[in-house]
């Protein structure tokens, strides 16, 4: 028996532990904001935090994360959370929205270490992430806004 | 089973005009506001209801979504149209999907299909009407409580008021409203009084997309459902010979193995256990007629085609007569790839069977189809299928297709319990309905002044009709393969369009804009050959040959002068491409400069006339999208074919466009008060030709090939 923390909340899983975090998120625990996309690490459509550092989750075997925190767009810290979540609504980022919770995953731990980010360091951290609608302007606006709101939290 | 199930009935249906090639439908098919009896559920509080409304006794509006939303906005504009002649705050209202039912048909398609930028021009007038039709009802009610003309009433913000400053809500209206019987004729807003039409209002569904909220199809989840995973035959026709289940049965955690007519599903509580225990699946396919094919093989067979004449699908004046007595010609060839539609999330749908019915659930862009087809799939009586759509991450014509709705409920069917079938990517890139790859043979007659006097433009390629909709196609004719050549908007003498339709044994299917983006790439990259053999500029030839077309000649002027045409800098060059597609006159700029790796794309400028714009945030947004669709796709995707399989498999080898490769991109659009032309598609087809003919003045170098990166490597 595995013992997991998700969003801060203690879960179990006793199913086999190559199981790649993703799908017991979203088959066990029911927590289906990460999404599958390619099962490769391509597309980072299924991008969480393992104690606060953005993974691939399709690729992560669940037994890597025992004894650490695994995070999905539900359980961010408030402030970067609402900031992103206020920033994507503001910038009307997302069409058919099923890659946006994985960019807002890689844009949060971006944006927590750097709330001034270049287009450089935007496009590093989320170059790993394909949108197939192309909202790749509206995401990189939107991080800025983002961090900006998170700069102005902190003063 | 047949080996299109729905064909019976498309049949039928193709006799009522199933689809735009058949336009007596407008005669034939009766819109009602009213929703069929299957589709209705008996109300114990009064409610006033109609097709795309539903109003309470509290006054709670909901505002019924009868097309697909994969990111195109209909969740929105669609309640717009409602809203708007409702006179209720978009904010405050509550949106359902629709289930399939007849009322829904899109009247341009001829089904309940969400597809070829239709939706705001099939909805915009039913849909005002229908929002004006319950407003009406309410104004009439609360005239007959105050005993006053209904003239003398007012509706707003969902509340009736009387010139004497009487008031009622709508809430309090619904039970004598909803005894009225509906108007037969509704006049609707002058545009100068619209509220919310032509306004940038928040998307209704982007709360929940970025939340984490939103259902799409991978997310349904039902009491006692198992996860499926389907083994499919490697060459996507292939049957199964014989299967040795007992390694996968043998794996903790797999409950169950069941075999359907297209393969053999595993199933267990996740997927990663569906998917291990259908790897260890030992099966032995026949591949059929099909695993002899390979690109070699097609292309060939492709070209033997080409010979043989096609359907004319458009001729004007004296047709290619005199193309021999023309002082001298311009003949070029374009060939493009099969392409996969890779939605990001990859192909799934949920069924589950109880008491006797079918539901459905999951991400559908044809609900009519999906009912019909798992009727037939499971022996059910289509009364008995009902169709829940959710959000789609991603369609563009993928999920019209009803192998998957099919597959889900056989498997259901068979495993005795609510199934989701989930599509792997490799699945998913694999057993793909193929954008048709094609050759466009492209000969222009000019007189001795240069003037082009007959063009002529042969497409041979695969027909998505011909094999979806076969009743459709007449006389080797299929219309949808016409597009982008069909509509050409310039004044030339003689013209025509030719047709062949070639089966290549590779299943195809409808990409979004269809084949506008396969004709557009020939048509505007043969136009620039054109101009070169003419010694005109690319910009005033088309403005000449857009001579009283003032929408097009608009476009393309202010898209040339906003990129700044003849002022490139040094280093790079800028390339143009024009077309009407879908009702919208477009025009695309592309800025490329030359790198190592091959072009690169600067700056992509586009100027739009669609008429009425609904909502022009979200109109920015689609054709950003649709350009970025059509230059991740041109530039760098081809579906190949070994051994009758398709060899891409995942993004490795199929590559997406990521940020660090997006141009700058400047789009307007044209004020208009003309009716609302397409949008969902528009952006697609103009990018490929405005980079190739770009390339083309920097480098010299014509691609005649997509994708375009194939002729730098």
């Amino acid at each position: 028996m595995l013992k997991l923390n998700v969003n801060g909340k203690p879960a179990n899983f006793d199913g086999d532990p190559d199981t790649p975090i993703l799908w017991v998120l979203r088959d066990h625990l029911d927590v289906t904001s990460p999404k599958f996309g390619c099962g490769m690490a391509l597309c980072g459509a299924c991008t969480v935090h393992l104690d606060g550092a953005p993974i691939r989750s399709c690729s992560v075997p669940v037994s890597a994360a025992a004894g650490r925190k695994i995070t999905t767009i539900e359980g961010l810290p408030a402030k970067v959370g609402k900031a992103l979540q206020d920033a994507w609504i503001a910038e009307e980022v997302p069409q058919c929205g099923y890659c946006q919770t994985g960019q807002m995953m890689s844009a949060a731990a971006l944006i927590a270490k750097n709330s001034n980010p270049s287009e450089a360091d935007i496009i590093g951290a989320m170059d790993g992430n394909v949108c197939r609608c192309g909202t790749y302007h509206r995401i990189q606006k939107a991080i800025v806004r983002a961090g900006k709101s998170v700069a102005g939290a902190k003063a | 089973m047949k080996k299109y199930v729905l064909q019976d009935k498309l049949e039928s249906s193709a006799r009522r005009g199933f689809i735009k090639a058949t336009s007596a439908l407008s005669g034939a098919l009766v819109i009602g506001f009213n929703l069929p009896a299957a589709g209705a559920k008996t109300v114990d509080a009064p409610m006033l209801t109609n097709a795309w409304v539903k109003v309470d006794s509290k006054g709670a509006v909901t505002l019924i979504c009868h097309r697909s939303e994969m990111g195109q906005g209909v969740y929105t504009s669609m309640p717009m149209l409602v809203a708007e002649e409702l006179d209720v705050p978009l904010s405050s209202v509550k949106i359902e999907m629709a289930p399939s039912a007849p009322v829904y048909i899109n009247a341009m398609l001829g089904g309940q299909i969400t597809g070829g930028s239709t939706s705001v021009r099939d909805a915009w007038t039913k849909l005002r009407e229908a929002g004006a039709s319950a407003r009406t009802m309410l104004v009439g009610a609360a005239a007959e409580t105050w005993k006053v003309p209904a003239a003398e009433c007012t509706a707003a913000n969902g509340v009736v008021m009387h010139k004497s400053g009487k008031k009622l809500s709508y809430g309090a209206l619904v039970a004598k409203a909803s005894t009225m019987k509906a108007p037969e004729k509704v006049a609707l807003k002058d545009p100068k009084d619209w509220k919310i039409i032509g306004k940038n209002k928040p998307r209704l569904d982007t709360p929940s997309k970025v939340y984490g909220k939103a259902q799409f199809g991978i997310d349904v989840k039902k009491p006692g459902m198992l996860v499926a995973s389907l083994a499919q035959a490697p060459v996507i026709g292939g049957k199964v010979v014989k299967v040795n289940d007992a390694k996968a049965k043998a794996l903790k955690g797999v409950v169950s193995v069941v075999q359907i007519p297209d393969g053999v599903a595993v199933l267990a509580k996740d997927f990663y256990t569906a998917k291990k225990g259908r790897d260890l699946l030992e099966i032995e396919w026949d591949n059929g007629a099909g695993a002899d094919l390979d690109n070699e093989s097609i292309a060939a067979a492709l070209r033997t085609a080409s010979v043989n004449p096609g359907a004319i699908m458009r001729k004007d004046g004296s047709g290619v007569a005199d193309m021999d007595k023309a002082a001298s010609k311009v003949e070029a060839e374009y060939e493009l790839p099969f392409l996969a539609h890779a939605t990001l999330e990859p192909v799934n749908c949920t069924a589950e069977i109880i008491n006797g019915e079918c539901h459905v659930t999951g991400p559908i862009q044809f609900q009519q189809g999906a009912q019909y087809g798992v009727a037939a799939g499971i022996n059910m009586p289509p009364e008995k299928v009902f169709i829940h759509t959710t959000f789609l991450g991603g369609g563009y014509g993928r999920k019209l297709e009803l192998d998957f709705q099919i597959q889900a409920a056989q498997i259901a069917k068979a495993a005795g319990v609510p199934v989701k079938l989930l599509w792997s990517r490799e699945d998913d890139m694999t057993h793909d309905f193929y954008r048709p790859l094609s050759l466009h043979q492209m000969t222009a007659g000019l007189d001795a002044a240069g003037n082009v006097t007959t063009f002529h433009s042969k497409l041979t390629s695969p027909s998505v009709t011909a094999r979806a909709f076969p009743p459709v196609v007449q006389n080797g004719k299929d219309p949808f393969m016409a597009e982008g050549a069909e509509n050409l908007t310039y004044k030339i003498p003689n013209i025509v369009v030719e047709n062949v339709i070639h089966d290549t044994g590779i299943r195809v299917g409808y990409w979004r804009s269809v084949s506008n983006a396969l004709n557009a790439f020939a048509v505007e990259s043969f136009v620039d050959e054109i101009a070169l053999a003419t010694k005109k500029d690319p910009v005033a030839l088309r403005m000449e040959m857009l001579k009283g077309d003032t929408r097009s000649q608009n476009v393309l002027k202010l898209a040339t002068e906003k990129a700044g045409w003849g002022k490139a800098a040094s280093g790079r060059a800028l390339g143009v491409a024009q077309m009407e597609c879908y009702g919208t006159h477009s025009a695309v700029v592309a800025e490329v400069s030359m790198t190592k790796e091959g072009p690169k794309v600067h700056k992509v400028t586009a100027v739009v006339d669609c008429g009425i714009v609904v909502h022009p945030d979200q109109a920015h947004a689609q054709i950003e999208s649709g350009i970025l669709l059509g230059f991740s796709s041109g530039m760098k995707n081809s579906i190949t074919i070994k051994n009758g399989a398709v060899e891409q498999t995942n993004f490795h080898n199929y590559p997406m466009l990521r940020m660090s490769e997006v141009p700058l991109i400047d789009i307007t659009f044209v004020s208009s008060s003309a009716s609302p032309g397409g949008l969902g598609e528009v952006g697609v087809p103009l990018i490929m030709p405005a980079i190739a003919n770009a390339v083309a003045t920097l480098t010299g170098k014509r691609v005649h090939k997509l994708p375009l990166m194939g002729s730098f490597a």
